[in-house]
């Protein structure tokens, strides 16, 4: 497998690359793609936009024959064409640079260029040949790599352009990147953008995938505007700006306004300074994080997801310490060399319901009235010198289960039967039940169905409420402005604005949290 | 001829003669891990495979028609293997078990059944048997050498093959692997019935090769001692092949060491020598001489969601 | 290289389907091969089974050897379970067994001349269920605080654990005069008294003990609800609290006292010294004990049970048959584990189809 020269590539005229018709994809009960149409024109940079979830990479999976749709066409080069696996793909000129790098980290460049096609069954004469191919794309389109150094040895952009390398290799003419600066630096990723440039130059069709409304203007030609598995909108480029893409991609729904009394602010029950969070690879998951919360409020941290509001979670919570910071939680210090333990956070008062609760808020295969007691295990009524009083743990299920409406009301079922909106209710309610001083709540409604919403809305204000300090982390910018008495917007691991409630607009927020607009003057 | 230079090469020879069915099980365990497939069934593999190498020879005349009834047989082994924990995903570790138990029982309620000499074949004369080569007293059979052959074509075939590059590439990240269009199941396939010839091989030279018969249980633990081998190696053939010619010097000292009085530290304990193989490993798994580092998909089902 | 977890398909069966039937469609594939095996070596599998299910249970007597085996299996299969739970594949319940007897042999040989029975005895047994303990906490510790892989070192550690009792007993423990690697004879205040007049001796009420206790700490104590939560869900075990380090150390722990037990019932039992080979295949039949039991102390018990019958019929059966030997119970064993562990989703979707098909 040949890369085409860029004559050849260029001599392929424009007209629609690849058009995908009415494609339709379920996973389980979740819809992630509704009838999606598109076209994209060869030659151009044209980029997918819409929030975690929204069905992007979905889409992009199914384009590229990871993923089966359930009903829909896919045509590339206007032919009608199946796509059973990446190599259906790949034989059609269609290269993925996936979010999370496909790239094997003991190989070198060399071996994970060639990976698939080697060009026979000994590797000498394929590798030197991709040695020679590697060079001339390095020439032609910028992508310098050194061919025998390990993948575990670069930086994060450099296994980037491997991959990219990896794609024209195969002979890709049409590229898709899937969020490709989420793990890059604002320099690396300029670079990433030069580089595009050059590739549609050489008449190469990119996809760009990502939730950055800024990187959607500087490179691409149209751009696609996907909400809720569904396509909201077509733009040119030219013809838009930040401000309705944001308000495309955030989506105006109904508020769920409801009669919230005014907050009676107390003293500070929970203090962050200075906060950071360094990964092993040096990425800077948190950065200069510094936030309070006070008894009888809910702050609401709004952002778009995977941008360090999971990790500011588990510091808070006491799952991970921090890197460099101090925290100071109900008169308890916490720092990288005094770090705490979420069983001594919970003693001390705070609660925790976690973003994910099927991975760390419940264990699916209790009963309900074991995962009500999670964390809570070791104390009375439920277990006394260690011995569980499993009648005592029935019964506390079974109030908590009237008291939140949890159904079906039968603490003996797995925690996996029931429905995410009463997964929920059941966490929330073990959580609430020990009256907390502080709450950290994770995307409370992620998958909840309306009715739970409003439900849970109320009970959190009702907490706030009896005096406890509620800090709420969504990516539903609505849940947010409904909520919160004060709002945090997070981008790439840094607090970059903060709003009250009163003055909050939507537009606003939505392209703070894009990373649209620069930090507002007197803000955290 | 029991001069200091001929002691040596006695000592050498023996030396590789223990080793030989290591060397081969390494190697075709080295197959398996490589691709993510663990391997604890390399034992029963041998077993199974010395037990239908030596009663085909005895019945049939031929050592290599034991050789082949003796791969076979292993690799049926294999297959069941590759079945459990490819197509249906099970857990690799227990499938291992599971045959190494397997092969234990039939080995010798087979042979009980079909010999009637408590669970041994026939002596095998030795035309029944593959003889040393060259050195009668040296026991050079051309499994020996084939043993050694296997150590580099190993390393040539996962280093310099088409096949060996998607081998490590698969064992690492079969997503990867899949996402570049290439079959995964097939890949490990193929690796599980390589590592089922080479201790096939591993097993028929201990019964038709070395050994003059079967006797039950008669691989006393080298699929194991071959497992600390590929750890000790780092997943890597000549290192291993090392590791595999260090415990066989272990052996054969432990052998003329028995009853021996080391001056300076007394006796010492042959239970000690053979039971190093596995205390060194454990050294090295916790990390006190070097990192071992498996295949990061080792024991890991691949499942693809569509 | 993870624990076993029925996770993935499941749900599609109804519960009763998947503890009760999916088993024993698992027990009757094995026994089918079995059935095979015996048919190519050229005895009537029906005449075999009828033969297997007399010698098991036919008289007072075999009860006793079916339960006195039955008893191995519990302590080994209890052993396997618990780390299960955990999350942890202990397979080195052989060598825990092993230095387990050693622990309890030794406690008989340094103390029986002088203290009383009432007294030796509790002191032989918590020397097994320290002995054992210590063998496992070495793999347990290697896997909490070197990453170490369990599975592994435990492997290894069995072997490390023959050489040491070969060494031992060869150089050391053995008996004065002796020609055999043995000790002496334990002292009388050493038996346990035995039950009928087979190998059954006190040691199954130990074990009936051990299924209560296991039981009891992993649903009604705190311990056994964060230790099966790490099984479950480690990332919600570190929600809740848990020190994932300290309760790897507990549950190797528990699991390798339990596995030493097997020496109470061989050495105090029956063997009145201490021996080698004594727990031979015990602890790796421990893995399909548990597997087949469902990690269930009751389901362990019934396995056990099975597997104690499969034993002692299965050694009447080697009598009569020349063709059969002892083995055929280690075949069974082998199809067992494979057909319940390995392959234990080869017959849920038939299942399925089969259940889906009734209103």
């Amino acid at each position: 497998m040949q890369a085409l020269t860029p004559a050849e590539l260029a001599s392929e005229g424009t007209g629609p690359a690849i058009e995908l018709e009415a494609i339709d994809k379920s996973f389980g009960s979740v819809h992630a793609v509704r009838g999606v149409s598109m076209r994209i024109d060869r030659g151009s940079v044209v980029g997918i936009v819409g929030e975690n979830g929204a069905g992007k990479s979905t889409l992009m999976s199914i384009l590229y024959g990871l993923y089966r749709a359930d009903a829909g066409e896919i045509l590339v080069g206007g032919k009608p064409v199946q796509m059973d696996s990446p190599r259906d793909a790949i034989a059609r000129g269609i290269g993925m640079v996936h979010q999370h790098f496909m790239l094997i980290d003991s190989f070198t460049v060399l071996e994970n260029l060639v990976l698939g096609a080697e060009g026979g069954p000994l590797l000498a004469g394929g590798m030197a040949a991709a040695r020679a191919e590697l060079e001339r794309l390095g020439r032609e389109y910028g992508l310098t790599v050194d061919p025998d150094v390990l993948v575990a040895d670069l930086s994060v952009g450099e296994q980037q352009r491997v991959e990219i390398l990896k794609v024209l290799f195969r002979g890709a003419r049409i590229l898709i990147l899937d969020e490709p600066s989420a793990v890059l630096t604002p320099q690396e990723t300029d670079r990433l953008f030069r580089i595009l440039g050059t590739l549609k130059e050489h008449g190469v069709t990119v996809v760009l995938i990502t939730h950055k409304l800024r990187e959607i203007m500087a490179v691409t030609d149209s751009v696609y505007v996907m909400r809720r598995g569904e396509v909201v909108a077509r733009r040119d480029t030219r013809d838009t700006g930040l401000e309705e893409l944001a308000e495309l991609m955030v989506g105006r729904k109904v508020r769920l306004r409801f009669d919230k009394a005014a907050p009676h602010p107390g003293e500070v029950m929970l203090r962050a300074e200075h906060l950071s969070l360094v990964d092993h690879r040096g990425v800077h998951l948190l950065d200069d994080v510094g936030l309070e919360v006070r008894a009888g409020e809910i702050v609401g941290i709004a952002g778009v997801s995977g941008n360090g509001q999971t990790e500011l979670l588990q510091i808070l919570s006491g799952i991970r310490p921090p890197s460099g910071g101090r925290l100071e939680v109900c008169g308890r210090a916490i720092d990288a060399a005094h770090p705490g333990d979420p069983a001594e956070m919970r003693a001390l008062g705070i609660a925790h319901v976690p973003e994910d609760r099927l991975r760390q808020g419940m264990v699916a295969a209790f009963a309900a009235s074991e995962t009500a007691i999670l964390g809570y295990h070791g104390e009375a009524p439920f277990s006394r010198n260690h011995l569980l009083d499993n009648p005592a743990v029935g019964a506390h299920c079974a109030e908590l289960m009237q008291r939140f409406d949890v159904r079906p009301r039968e603490p003996d079922l797995r925690s996996s039967s029931f429905s995410g909106g009463n997964q929920q209710k059941l966490v929330l309610a073990r959580e609430m039940a020990h009256a907390p001083r502080v709450m950290l709540v994770g995307q409370p409604t992620r998958g909840v169905d309306i009715g739970a919403i409003e439900f849970i809305h109320r009970e959190l204000v009702k907490s706030r409420d009896a005096g406890c300090a509620v800090l709420v982390v969504s990516v539903e910018l609505d849940e947010i402005l409904s909520l919160a008495d004060r709002i945090l917007v997070m981008f790439a691991g840094r607090i970059v604005g903060e709003v009250g409630a009163a003055e909050a607009d939507e537009r606003g927020i939505g392209l703070m949290m894009a990373g649209a607009q620069p930090v507002p003057a007197g803000a955290a | 001829m029991d001069d200091p230079a001929s002691l040596v090469f006695l000592m050498f020879a023996a030396t590789l003669r223990v080793a030989t069915p290591l060397v081969f099980c390494a190697m075709g365990g080295l197959f398996s891990e490589k691709s993510g497939i663990i391997d604890v069934g390399l034992e029963g593999k041998m077993l199974v495979a010395a037990f239908f190498a030596a009663a085909t020879a005895s019945t049939t005349g031929s050592p290599w028609a034991g050789v082949a009834a003796g791969v076979a047989a292993a690799e049926v082994l294999a297959l069941l293997h590759g079945f459990a924990c490819i197509t249906h995903r099970g857990n690799q570790v227990v499938s291992g078990v599971a045959l190494n138990i397997l092969a234990a029982g039939l080995t010798v309620v087979l042979g009980n059944a079909w010999f009637a000499q408590g669970g041994q074949t026939p002596p095998l004369t030795s035309g029944e048997r593959l003889m040393p080569l060259f050195f009668p007293r040296a026991g050079d059979s051309i499994l020996v050498y084939a043993g050694l052959l296997s150590v580099p074509l190993t390393w040539w075939v996962v280093g310099r093959t088409r096949f060996g590059l998607r081998l490590r590439a698969v064992g690492e990240m079969p997503l990867a692997v899949d996402a570049a269009g290439i079959s995964v199941a097939w890949l490990r396939y193929r690796a599980v019935l390589l590592c089922g010839l080479l201790a096939g091989l591993a097993g028929s030279y201990l019964s038709v090769a070395q050994g003059a018969g079967f006797s039950r249980d008669m691989t006393a633990g080298q699929g194991f001692i071959a497992l600390a081998a590929i750890i000790f190696g780092k997943w890597r053939p000549f290192p291993a092949f090392g590791a595999c010619l260090m415990f066989g010097l272990l052996d054969a000292v432990a052998i003329r060491l028995q009853g021996l009085k080391v001056p300076g530290i007394g006796e010492v304990p042959v239970q000690l020598i053979q039971a190093l193989p596995y205390l060194l490993t454990m050294f090295l798994l916790a990390g006190f001489i070097g990192r071992a580092v498996a295949p990061k998909a080792v024991g890991v089902p691949y499942e693809k969601e569509r | 290289m993870s624990v076993p977890r029925r996770s993935l398909p499941a749900r599609t069966l109804p519960l009763w389907a998947d503890v009760v039937l999916l088993p024993l469609v698992n027990i009757a594939l094995a026994f089918v091969v079995v059935g095979i095996i015996v048919e190519i070596i050229g005895v009537d599998p029906f005449h075999a089974l009828k033969l297997l299910v007399v010698g098991a249970v036919g008289s007072p007597e075999s009860i006793g050897y079916t339960l006195y085996y039955a008893t191995n299996f519990i302590f080994t299969g209890l052993a396997v379970a618990v780390a299960f739970h955990a999350g942890l594949f202990n397979i080195g319940g052989e060598g825990q067994a092993y230095i387990g007897g050693l622990g309890c042999g030794l406690a008989v040989l340094a103390f029986d001349r002088f203290l009383p029975a009432w007294l030796l005895i509790p002191i032989a047994i918590a020397a097994a269920a320290l002995f054992g303990a210590a063998w496992a906490a070495v793999p347990a510790w290697l896997q909490a605080w070197r990453g170490s892989h369990i599975v592994i070192t435990t492997i290894m550690f069995n072997f490390v654990a023959s050489a040491l009792m070969v060494y031992l007993m060869v150089n050391v423990l053995i008996a004065p005069g002796s020609m055999t690697p043995q000790s002496r004879t334990f002292g009388p205040a050493a038996e346990l008294p035995a039950l009928t007049g087979s190998a059954l001796n006190l040691s199954l009420a130990l074990a009936l003990g051990c299924c209560v206790g296991v039981w009891v700490f992993l649903w009604h104590t705190s311990w056994g609800y964060a230790l099966r939560t790490m099984g479950h869900n480690p990332a919600a075990s570190i929600y809740a609290g848990t020190n994932l380090r300290r309760m790897t150390m507990l549950a190797m722990c528990l699991s390798g006292a339990l596995a030493g037990f097997v020496g109470v019932n061989e050495l105090l039992g029956v063997q009145h010294r201490l021996l080698l080979d004594f727990q031979a295949g015990y602890g790796f039949a421990g893995i399909a004990v548990a597997l087949m039991g469902r990690n269930h102390p009751l389901g362990v018990a019934l396995a056990a049970l099975l597997f104690g019958a499969l034993q002692q019929g299965g050694a009447e059966l080697s009598f009569d048959v020349p063709g059969i030997t002892r083995e055929m119970v280690v075949v069974i064993q082998g199809l067992v584990i494979l057909f319940s562990g390995a392959l234990e989703h080869l017959p849920r979707p038939w299942l399925q189809a089969l259940l889906a098909r009734r209103p």
